[in-house]
C-alpha cells in the first residue's frame, strides 16, 4: 500500500507544527499548507497571538523548513469571509451567539480545504486539533468514531463536531492522545521555533478580542430598551447584539431592583432591538431544542441518554435526547439537571461517553 | 515523493540558476584574499586590480565601457537606482514611461515615486505577445515631451521570454531621441543578443545569479557623463552613485559567468530552443486546449495556459513529482497576486491562474523534458479538478 498523502494545515502555532511533524515521522507524504483567511492579514488582527498574520505564515513556512515538507500558502480569504466572518455578523444581528470555530472547521478546514485536497489526489487533511479517532463498528455499521483528546483541558472534539462522517473520513488529528505539555517538549526537542509560542485564544479575526467593539464597529450601535420580563423601561444599550445571555456586568441599568438583586441578561430581541433582563433563577432551562443537526456517524433513533456540552471547554452535562424521526435534523434534549444561560445560536455537542455523537445549533430553550 | 529516481528537474532558472563551477572557482578562491578594494595599501591593490579586471570584462562583453558599469548588490537596487536616480536628478520633470509587464523590481519603484513624490504614470501599449507598440510610444513622447523624467522598459520579459529586438530597438531610439531610457535587461544577459552602446540606452540592469554567477551581486549600466541622484550614501566606491564596501570575489566570479555565458551563447541559444520546441509539442499532445505566452525570443522562457487549471496546484503537484517551475504571481503580504504581466497583455484573470512559467536552460536535458511531458497530463487532470472544487455550483455541502 502506498503511503498516504496529507495536506498538513499550519497556523503558524505549535499544535499544527507537531501534527505535520508526526505525520511525516508516521511515514505520510506531508505537505504544509497555510491557510490565508484575510486579504489584508493586518486589517483582521496584529500581533503574534491570532492565526492569521503575516508573522503566523512566516512560523509555519519556518516549521514545515525544519520538519522537511514542502510548504504552500492558500488564499482562502473569500471563503472564510463568506463562511465565517459573514454569518458571525448575520448569527449576531438574528440576536444569536455563534460561535466561528465550529463554523471554521465544518466550512473551511474539512470542507474548502479538504474538497481542494481531495480533488489534488491526497487523502485528508492533518490539523493540531485535540481529539481522537478510533475506526469502531456499532449495530453492524464501521464509522471512524472521534472522541475526545486524552488531554482533557485541550479537549477540541466540542468544535470539532459539525464533521460528518465523510468529512471525518478525510480527517487527521495525530495529537489527541497526548498533552499539551507533551507537545510542547516535543516542539523543543524537534527544533521547532514556534515550541513556546503562546495559546491563540479569541476570535482569529476580531483584533483584540474585544467582541462588542469590533461588532459596534460593524453593525452601528443602534440604541434600545432594557426591560424586565414584564416589560417595565430599565435603562438604554448601544447595541443589542454586544450582550450576551446570562451576562451581569455591564448592562447599564439606572434603577435598581427593590431587592437589590443583581439582574441578568434573559435574551436578545432583535427585531425589537431589546435586551430582557431577570433574575438569574429565570436563565435556568432545563430542555433544549436543536435545528440543523449534524451527525458525527449513525445517526440515533428513538430517546437515548447521553450528555450534553454547551460551550466550548463546558462541562458535559448528562441528559436525554431525542431526535425527529421525520427529519433526522432536529433533536430535543432534556438535561438532569438545570443549564445556566445558554443563548440560542450556541452548539449543543452530545456525547456517549467520551465519543462525540453529534451537535447541533441552539434553536430554543425552556 | 514519487519523483523520478534521477532526482529533480529544475525548470525555474528565470529565477535563479545554477553558479558555474568555474565561477564558484573563483568566487571560493577570491574568498580567502584579504583586501578591500579601496584602500591605498598593497593589499587593496591588490583586490582593486581583481574588481577592475572583472569590470572590463563584463563592460567589453556587454558593450559598455569600464566606466559605465556600476557594481551593486542585486538586480533590484540596480533598478530603483537608476529608476529613482534619474528622476529626482531630472525634478522637476514629473512623467514615468513605462509598461504595465515590467518586472517588480521597476514597477514597484516606479509606482512608489507615483505616491510619494508626485511622479505620473504614463504605460505604453503590448500587444498580446508582450512586444511594445512603439507607435503608441512615439505618441505619448509626442504629448508628454520635455515633461518626461525618464522611460523604463523590460529588455527580456521574466515571465514571457519576449525581448526587444535589435530592430525594435533602433525604432524606439529614433522615436525617443535624447530622452533617458533605462533597460531592465537582468533576463538578456547570456540568452539574447544585447549591447548597452548599440541600444541608444542611459542605463541598464543586470545581474550575475541569473547567469551562473553568485548571487548578491549586480550592475547598473549607466551611461558615462550622464548624473543620476545617488540611493545609498557612504564611501562613494562606485562613481559616488553608488557607496559600500565591494563584494570583490562575488564581482569577479560574475565576470567569469559572463565571459562564460558570451562564449557559450549560440551554443547554448539553439540547445535551449530545442529544449522548448520539444516541450512545447510534447505538452501540447498531452493537453491539446494549452496554449503558449509570449515571443520565445529568449528561447528558455515558457509561459503556458492551462485552461480550466489552477496554477497554484498544478506547481504544487509538479512540485511532489520532483518538477520545479513558477507560477509567475508575485507574494503580496504572502498571498499570491495574479501576474501583473499576464494581465497586462490581456489575459483574463481566470487564464492568468492557469499559468505557469518553465524556464529552461543549457543544463537541463531532453531526458528532462520527456520526463515532464509523461507528467503533466496528470498534473493537469488534478489541477482542473482543484479548479473545479473552487467554483460556487460544487461547494453547496452536506
Amino acid at each position: 500500500m502506498s503511503a498516504l498523502r496529507v495536506i498538513a494545515a499550519m497556523s503558524g502555532g505549535v499544535d499544527s507544527a507537531v501534527a505535520a511533524a508526526r505525520s511525516k515521522e508516521a511515514g505520510f507524504e506531508v505537505i504544509g499548507v497555510h491557510l490565508a483567511l484575510s486579504k489584508n492579514p493586518q486589517k483582521y488582527r496584529s500581533g503574534a497571538k491570532g492565526c492569521c498574520t503575516i508573522e503566523d505564515s512566516h512560523d509555519a513556512r519556518r516549521a514545515a523548513d525544519r520538519i522537511g515538507i514542502p510548504f504552500y500558502i492558500w488564499d482562502m480569504s473569500d471563503e472564510f469571509h463568506k463562511e465565517v466572518v459573514e454569518n458571525f455578523l448575520d448569527e449576531y444581528k438574528s440576536g444569536r451567539t455563534p460561535n466561528p470555530c465550529l463554523r471554521c472547521n465544518e466550512k473551511i478546514k474539512f470542507a474548502a480545504v479538504l474538497d481542494r485536497a481531495q480533488a489534488m489526489g491526497f487523502d485528508g487533511v492533518v490539523t493540531g486539533h485535540y481529539a481522537q479517532m478510533r475506526e469502531i463498528e456499532m449495530d453492524g455499521e464501521k464509522f471512524r468514531a472521534m472522541y475526545r483528546a486524552v488531554d482533557e483541558s485541550k479537549d477540541q472534539s466540542y468544535v470539532l463536531a459539525v464533521l460528518n462522517q465523510r468529512q471525518l473520513q478525510g480527517a487527521y488529528f495525530p495529537l489527541g492522545d497526548t498533552t499539551k505539555e507533551m507537545v510542547r517538549e516535543e516542539a523543543k526537542r524537534r527544533g521547532l521555533a514556534v515550541a513556546a509560542k503562546p495559546d491563540s485564544h479569541d476570535i482569529c479575526f476580531v483584533p483584540s478580542g474585544d467582541n462588542a467593539g469590533w461588532l459596534r464597529e460593524r453593525l452601528g450601535s443602534e440604541v434600545g430598551e432594557i426591560v424586565d420580563a414584564e416589560g417595565h423601561h430599565l435603562g438604554q444599550h448601544k447595541g443589542a447584539y454586544t450582550y450576551t445571555v446570562g451576562q451581569r456586568r455591564g448592562l447599564g441599568i439606572t434603577t435598581p431592583r427593590e431587592d437589590g438583586k443583581p439582574r441578568y441578561v434573559l435574551r436578545i430581541e432583535p427585531k425589537s432591538n431589546t435586551v430582557v433582563v431577570g433574575e438569574r433563577e429565570d436563565l435556568a432551562i432545563r430542555e433544549i431544542d436543536g435545528e440543523q443537526a449534524i451527525w458525527c456517524g449513525p445517526r440515533p433513533s428513538g430517546v437515548n441518554r447521553g450528555a450534553v456540552q454547551v460551550r466550548a471547554h463546558g462541562k458535559r452535562m448528562p441528559c436525554s435526547y431525542e431526535v425527529d424521526p421525520q427529519s433526522g435534523e432536529s433533536f430535543t434534549i432534556i438535561c438532569d439537571d438545570a443549564i445556566i444561560g445558554l443563548a440560542p445560536g450556541q452548539a449543543a455537542v452530545i456525547y456517549d461517553g467520551d465519543r462525540v455523537v453529534g451537535s447541533s445549533t441552539i434553536k430554543a430553550t425552556r | 515523493m514519487s519523483g523520478p529516481s534521477t532526482g529533480r528537474i529544475y525548470f525555474d532558472h528565470a529565477a535563479t540558476t545554477a553558479i558555474s563551477p568555474r565561477a564558484l572557482a573563483v568566487v571560493a578562491a577570491e574568498m580567502a584574499v584579504l583586501g578591500n578594494p579601496s584602500s591605498l595599501h598593497h593589499e587593496g591593490r591588490k583586490v582593486r586590480d581583481l574588481v577592475e579586471g572583472a569590470r572590463e570584462r563584463i563592460a567589453l562583453r556587454i558593450g559598455a565601457s569600464p566606466s559605465e558599469v556600476i557594481f551593486t548588490g542585486s538586480g533590484t537596487e540596480a533598478n530603483n537606482s537608476a529608476i529613482k536616480g534619474l528622476f529626482w536628478f531630472r525634478n522637476p520633470r514629473k512623467v514615468i514611461v513605462t509598461t504595465a509587464i515590467e518586472h517588480h523590481a521597476v514597477s514597484d519603484p516606479i509606482h512608489w515615486l507615483v505616491e510619494h513624490e508626485g511622479a505620473i504614470l504614463r504605460e505604453v501599449r503590448v500587444s498580446d505577445d508582450g512586444s511594445i507598440d512603439i507607435e503608441h510610444l512615439a505618441e505619448i513622447i509626442r504629448s508628454e515631451g520635455d515633461e518626461i523624467a525618464l522611460i523604463s522598459l523590460i529588455h527580456t520579459n521574466n515571465e514571457l521570454g519576449t525581448s526587444i529586438t535589435a530592430d525594435e530597438m533602433a525604432r524606439i531610439k529614433v522615436v525617443i531621441g535624447d530622452l533617458p531610457l533605462h533597460l531592465d535587461a537582468v533576463q538578456s544577459i547570456g540568452k539574447v543578443d544585447f549591447d548597452f552602446a548599440a541600444s541608444g540606452a542611459t542605463s541598464a540592469a543586470i545581474s550575475a545569479h541569473k547567469v551562473g554567477g553568485p548571487l548578491g551581486v549586480a550592475a547598473l549600466i549607466l551611461r558615462r557623463g550622464v548624473e543620476i541622484t545617488p540611493l545609498l550614501h557612504g564611501g562613494g566606491q562606485e562613481r559616488d552613485i553608488r557607496s559600500g564596501t565591494l563584494n570583490a570575489p562575488g564581482i569577479a566570479g560574475f565576470a567569469t559567468s559572463i565571459d562564460e555565458s558570451f562564449d557559450e551563447l549560440q551554443v547554448r541559444r539553439v540547445k535551449v530552443g530545442r529544449l522548448r520546441q520539444r516541450l512545447i509539442d510534447g505538452v501540447r499532445q498531452a493537453v491539446p486546449e494549452m496554449h503558449v505566452n509570449g515571443r520565445g525570443d529568449a528561447p528558455g522562457i515558457i509561459n503556458i495556459t492551462f485552461p480550466e487549471t489552477e496554477n497554484e496546484a498544478s506547481l504544487l503537484l509538479l512540485d511532489a513529482r520532483g518538477i520545479s517551475c513558477s507560477t509567475g504571481s508575485a507574494c503580496s503580504q504572502g498571498l499570491a497576486q495574479p501576474s501583473h504581466v499576464l494581465l497586462g497583455i490581456g489575459l483574463s484573470e481566470s487564464d492568468v491562474n492557469a499559468s505557469l512559467r518553465f524556464s529552461l536552460s543549457h543544463l537541463n536535458t531532453e531526458e528532462e523534458v520527456d520526463a515532464f511531458i509523461s507528467q503533466i497530463g496528470e498534473v493537469v487532470a488534478g489541477a482542473k479538478a482543484a479548479h473545479q472544487a473552487k467554483l460556487p455550483s460544487v461547494r453547496a455541502h452536506s
